[in-house]
């Protein structure tokens, strides 16, 4: 099979999931028995709030014309009004996610920063203190709350050392890398232990591969086998398990940007939550998973660009 | 040993962890209160230990259940393959292509507050990862000897699912369902913090860490030690499933 083939193979077997999931998006209110129109409503379910909200979602049709109607507006990126800020729920949903998206891949950058140095220090001196020590890592670091790690670099970093600023968000470049740094950190020590381990283990097989002994039978400088081999190989097989922890980090953006009071979509969607406002919920559950189906479609083809050892089975 | 104190957690203390008290609140740890008291003067050892029941009870209870449903589902999907593969794998990649939180978050908020709905929602989210995992191991065990003379003896199917299939492919998820237990606690803590777990005043380590929060510059003990119970934890559990994982696999 050829590159081409296999891309458009993983976009055909994308479709069905993306299927699925408008499919549980839209069955997600209807889990609870009763007028979906008064369930989304709460408090402000007057009969011409709960009237307008069945004409706009077409309530009274068959719950399949209901799911073709949610369908054919997903399609064309229509969530609905939002309940709150009475505007439309794509709208604040794609502005937030900018914020998100920054913060991700600011914690992507962060955890490789961290994780490459521990790594390279494991592998180059296994079994020894610092290897054993750097194999602890994912012991602690995996049961760490992220709203737990969150307060406690508030407290040390921002509160006691006054290092970088703890809530909200300043305006500029500058600005966002300082007041997103704190909340990427938070974020990236939830996946920089996997990160640590899986780094480590590849590191380890390419000191031992063909293409390292070669480089350095030619008198390659030590450093730059290291660097132009090993890691960059090693990089390239954790690129998967950084692809795979999309959805963690995603997860995570809900309670760091809650707890630095950040306007991305993962407070969006907890403040949705406090206020009741369903169809910003519900945009917020389908954009998210999305991204994740986006995101692992993405990483597949990637590595098989980078890495020539993939077939395309 | 923390599942123990846990247990024992009438014994160990001698106050409530929901009578309040408002004259004692805010104290700082003494011989009389080992780590203090919260703003409405209940005895934060006490609740570390009453919180360790509720949070350890639905972790333990939602991945049992998780595990059991969804390793029959991959018994089915994986031995009788088929169209019941085809829409069980369909289920997985759908619901595994929601960020895992984020649908646990979801189906709460709709379920409305409460213990139940928290059972509800892990468990809808959780047991696709056990039916990947089986449905993977059983398709290469199939096609063992044993099990093909299993099924040129006659035997039903069921038998042959639970007395021949299991036992030879359910390691995985045990192993697995170790390190989920860490991650559920997680989850549900999570939840608490953000104020849609347990509700109050039921002792939870989430919801004691959000309401520590707002005294963290005068009393940074209330916040810091529920986080740090999560903690041992977590690496007590990777531990006891290290050690199963080795067992296991002596075996």
């Amino acid at each position: 099979m050829t590159r081409g083939m296999y891309i458009r193979r993983r976009l055909l077997l994308m479709l069905p999931t993306a299927f699925g999931v408008t499919l549980v998006t839209f069955l997600m209110i209807h889990l609870i028995p009763g007028d979906p129109a008064v369930t989304m409503l709460g408090v402000r379910a007057t009969p011409k709030a709960v009237a307008a909200l069945h004409r706009e979602w077409g309530l009274n049709k068959p719950l399949y014309e209901q799911y073709w109607l949610f369908l054919t507006r997903v399609v064309r990126g229509n969530f609905g009004v939002s309940l709150f800020y009475n505007s439309s729920a794509t709208g604040i949903i794609l502005s937030a996610s900018l914020v998100s998206l920054s913060l991700i891949v600011y914690a992507v950058v962060l955890s490789v920063v961290i994780a490459v140095p521990l790594a390279v220090l494991a592998a180059t001196h296994r079994n020894g203190i610092s290897d054993q020590a750097v194999r602890a890592i994912p012991l602690i670091g995996m049961g760490m709350p992220s709203a737990w790690i969150a307060i406690m670099l508030i407290l040390l970093m921002g509160l006691k050392f006054h290092l970088f600023p703890v809530a909200g968000l300043q305006p500029g470049v500058l600005g966002h890398l300082d007041s997103l740094f704190l909340p990427g950190l938070t974020l990236s020590l939830g996946i920089a232990p996997l990160l640590v381990r899986s780094l480590r283990s590849s590191l380890i097989d390419a000191f031992d591969a063909d293409y390292v002994t070669t480089a350095r039978s030619k008198g390659i400088h030590e450093y730059r086998v290291l660097i132009r081999h090993a890691i960059r190989n090693a990089l390239a097989s954790s690129l998967n398990i950084l692809g795979l922890q999309i959805a963690f980090l995603i997860s995570g953006t809900l309670v760091v940007e809650t707890v630095f009071a950040l306007p991305g979509v993962g407070a969006l969607m907890v403040n949705s939550i406090y206020r009741r406002d369903f169809p910003v919920v519900q945009g917020v559950t389908f954009v998210l998973a999305l991204a994740v189906i986006l995101t692992n479609l993405g990483t597949d083809v990637v590595h098989s660009l980078l890495d020539p050892r993939v077939r395309f089975e | 040993m923390i599942i123990g104190l846990a247990l024992a957690a009438p014994l160990i203390t001698s106050y409530s962890p929901t009578v309040l008290n408002p004259s004692q609140g805010l104290l700082a740890p003494s011989l009389h209160h080992l780590l203090g008291t919260d703003e409405l003067g209940r005895d934060v050892w006490t609740r570390l230990l009453y919180g360790a029941r509720v949070d350890l009870e639905i972790a333990f209870l939602a991945v049992l259940a998780s595990f059991v449903f969804g390793t029959a589902v991959g018994c089915v999907a994986g031995f009788f393959g088929g169209w019941a593969d085809v829409v069980a794998m369909r289920a997985v990649d759908v619901i595994l292509a929601f960020p895992f939180f984020v649908l646990v978050i979801a189906l709460v908020f709709i379920l409305g507050p409460g213990t139940k709905s928290i059972y509800i929602a892990i468990i809808a989210t959780d047991w696709v990862s056990y039916t990947w995992i089986i449905r993977k191991e059983i398709l290469s065990t199939k096609r063992l000897e044993f099990i093909l003379a299993a099924s040129a003896l006659g035997y039903r199917p069921l038998r042959i699912i639970i007395r021949h299939l299991i036992p030879n492919v359910i390691t995985q998820a045990i192993v697995y369902s170790m390190s989920d237990i860490v991650f559920t606690i997680l989850t549900i803590v999570t939840l608490g913090f953000l104020g849609l777990g347990v509700p109050p005043p039921t002792p939870e380590w989430g919801s004691m860490m959000s309401d520590g929060q707002q005294f963290i510059t005068s009393h940074w003990q209330l916040a810091t030690v529920p986080g740090i119970a999560v903690v041992i934890i977590g690496i007590g559990l990777s531990l006891f499933g290290d050690g199963i994982a080795d067992r296991l696999r002596v075996e």
